[in-house]
């Protein structure tokens, strides 16, 4: 198992978000988790990735076996856990060319792999630039800096591909794009897909997943996931909305 | 996060050794016959001595200002001892062989080996220890060039008419209160002097040390850049880790004659004092040049260090045409208290200036940038811009900001910008989550807002001070 999660509960400012959340992740699966606005979608991604306020308050995640909420937050991302941001932020005068190299030889550092020289490096991130069609002036521009939405979240993705990642979570990495960047963005992920790799893929609509096809599709609602299914699951999700999930789930809703 | 930012600012101060070397130091306190002394072990002529004691009576009648952002207690000028020299220069060394290796250590724990051999090729280094310069490197090879880089005190000796000349011409005796002080008992500092036409060969950097308790050092620096000439000079500074509070009071004028450059580069690293704000330099420094027609002044500071940085690098824009720049990178922690900028005062036509100013702050510190820019009735055409950011780290820190703009010509124009910013715990998030540490996450944030001022550093001291950044910021994260 990749990822095994029982019974997770966090609370954030003292309101319970994630109240049970049960998950098992496999290498190689792409799971979706779907929900209304305000089920703990994005809490979960912070909690796993042991973002400050978002701490669990009981349950369990085993990562390739380790407790995840052990480690400190660039230990998880050091064992393999990666996080695409729903609103990256801004990081001034530093380039992204910096910013990755020194994450990516952090990360074999602690894989106990040899520092990749510049020049090395700057081939792999050429060729991870012209994947998700970003110019190559970007890897010299400040990390997000000037960035519109849409380069954001492609930006996210070359970090991805980068940082060779064991799991990938990415929180609504389609919101406020257009279909061609979806197309891009999706592509990126695919890309990426190997057998080995495994993906949570955090979306409020099923149109993200006409184009990265998952293996299994979780409804999240009220802090648990009330259903899962196969891809079909999401285009019912589309056909019905959340309605059908019941008053609880309007609740969130509100 | 602020947690984690806090521990990745605690402070570690690298430079805090003693030195063992037995020293003369003079006794504490201070009158005419301490000057007469000083003048005296540096053998001096009578008109320097007149000099000194002229200044001496015009401080006498001068109040300590009080108008800058600090505040620490007065300073008692009679508890400290104004000349210190190691006894081993006595002898006045006359090769590195000679010179005690206790102080050739000191500065290759420093990171400054003083053997030519071994140093970074293309930079000669003039290393002065509390009174005294130990031992000016290349001299030889700027020789030939025909450019004079030696202590002052010897240049006083040597040179004496170029040093009649132009000393106290750009900073008179009486500029005010610190800058009469160090008038009257300056020890030592370097004299650099290009010849027209000449690009000085290598680039030149003063090394100051203090090392003695309870002593002040006075340090006085004068570049003369003749016409046509250019010169890159650097001066880095550090102090032992002592509880009481030791007094830095400098002067440094810069002459720059017709279409000559001079690019001063500071990476100033005195001892800042504990976290709770025991101990530190006082830094009390006045600086300035005077570009004549054509001529150019830029003044380059990395103020990492000191308990107290008050520092106004100018530049007096004589000449038409001619181009003043101030680049500045000021970081305080713990209780550090700065109070720097520039002046930049236009005189000649389309005279031009640039301020780029980053302040950050971090602990309990506080971090002032004081800038006056100043448009004369004949500045035709004059431009200055000005960008002066502040970067917050943590919640108990303070930056301000004190611009004073004076135009006296319609057609000069000044364009000011400022921004504030904080190291956000997103930004702090993404970083950690892309496998970086707090430190090195920290660190890379503070390096990317201080960007634009590094480049202007020479090479080899641009990666200096990124890593004097880094040290700053370190700290054990548990």
């Amino acid at each position: 198992m990749m990822l095994s999660i029982k019974d997770l509960h966090a609370s954030i400012d003292g309101k319970e978000i994630l109240k049970g959340l049960n998950l098992d992740i496999k290498p190689g699966e792409v799971h979706a988790i779907m929900g209304p606005n305000g089920a703990g979608k994005s809490t979960l991604g912070y909690v796993l990735s042991g973002r400050d306020g978002y701490q669990a308050d009981s349950g369990t995640a085993q990562f390739n076996g380790a407790d995840l909420f052990d480690l400190e937050v660039e230990e998880r991302a050091q064992a393999g856990l990666f996080l695409a941001f729903q609103y990256p932020v801004e990081i001034p005068g530093v380039s992204n060319m910096e910013f990755m190299k020194e994450s990516v030889n952090a990360i074999r550092e602690k894989r106990g792999d040899d520092p990749l020289s510049a020049s090395d490096f700057l081939k792999k991130a050429k060729e991870a630039c012209k994947q998700v069609d970003l110019p190559l002036a970007f890897l010299k521009r400040g990390v997000n800096e000037g960035f519109s939405g849409g380069e954001k979240k492609r930006n996210e993705i070359m970090q991805m591909i980068l940082l060779e990642p064991k799991l990938c979570i990415l929180d609504e990495s389609d919101s406020g794009l257009d279909v061609d960047a979806l197309q891009v963005v999706a592509n990126g992920v695919n890309s990426q897909r190997d057998g080995k790799r495994s993906f949570i893929v955090v979306t409020h609509y099923q149109r993200l997943l006409d184009y990265i096809e998952p293996d299994y599709v979780h409804i999240l609602a009220d802090g648990k996931i009330v259903k899962s299914g196969d891809a079909s699951l999401a285009k019912e999700v589309e056909k019905t909305g959340y309605a059908w999930l019941g008053a609880k789930a309007e609740e969130a809703d509100a | 996060m602020s947690e984690q930012i806090e521990q990745a600012i605690a402070r570690k101060y690298d430079a805090g050794f003693v030195s063992e070397v037995e020293s003369d130091t003079f006794a504490v306190g201070l009158d005419e016959s301490v000057i007469r002394r000083i003048s005296a072990m540096k053998n001096e002529p009578e008109w320097m001595l007149e000099w000194r004691l002229k200044a001496y009576r015009s401080w006498l009648k001068m109040d300590e200002p009080d108008w800058a952002h600090v505040d620490y207690p007065k300073i008692d000028f009679q508890s400290i001892s104004y000349y210190s020299a190691p006894k081993s220069m006595k002898d006045k060394p006359k090769s590195l062989d000679e010179v005690d290796p206790e102080l050739l250590r000191t500065y290759e724990k420093l990171g400054i080996p003083l053997h030519e051999q071994e140093m970074l090729a293309g930079v000669a280094v003039d290393a002065v220890f509390d009174s005294v310069s130990v031992v000016t490197t290349f001299r030889a090879k700027l020789e030939e060039a025909g450019v004079i880089f030696c202590p002052i005190s010897e240049a006083i000796q040597k040179y004496p008419d170029l040093v009649k000349k132009y000393l106290g011409t750009v900073v008179p005796q009486r500029d005010n209160y610190f800058a009469a002080l160090n008038s009257a008992v300056f020890t030592d500092g370097s004299f650099v002097y290009i010849p027209k036409g000449t690009r000085c060969p290598m680039e030149l950097s003063t090394y100051f040390r203090i090392n003695e308790l309870n002593t002040g050092q006075f340090e006085r620096t004068l570049i003369v850049a003749e016409e046509g000439s250019y010169v890159s000079y650097l001066e880095g500074c550090t102090a032992p880790q002592r509880d009481e509070n030791q007094l830095h009071a400098a002067v440094v004028e810069l002459v720059a004659m017709d279409d000559s450059e001079i690019k001063y580069s500071t990476v100033q690293n005195w001892y800042p004092g504990d976290e709770n704000g025991k101990g530190g330099i006082y830094n009390f420094v006045t600086k300035r040049g005077l570009a004549e027609t054509n001529a150019k002044i830029s003044w380059t500071q990395v103020e990492t260090g000191s308990a107290i940085t008050w520092k106004y690098p100018s530049c007096i824009l004589k000449g038409d045409n001619s181009v003043g720049e101030f680049y500045s990178v000021a970081l305080t922690r713990g209780r550090q208290q700065a109070d720097t900028g520039t002046k930049m005062i236009h005189m000649g036509k389309n005279t031009r200036s640039t301020i780029i100013s980053k302040g950050i702050s971090a602990g309990h510190s506080s971090n002032a940038y004081r800038g006056l820019v100043r448009m004369g009735p004949n500045a035709d055409g004059a431009r200055n811009f000005t960008e002066c950011d502040s970067l917050l780290i943590g919640d108990k820190c303070g930056a301000h900001t004190f611009p004073y703009i004076e135009s006296r010509n319609p057609s000069a124009i000044v364009e000011h910008e400022a921004t504030t910013s904080k190291v956000s715990d997103d930004q702090l998030f993404l970083c950690r989550q892309r496998g970086l540490d707090p430190e090195k996450a920290v660190s890379m944030i503070v390096n990317g807002f201080c960007k634009e001022v590094f480049k202007e550093l020479p090479m080899e001291f641009a990666v200096e001070a990124g890593k004097l950044l880094e040290i700053s910021l370190e700290g054990s994260v548990g």
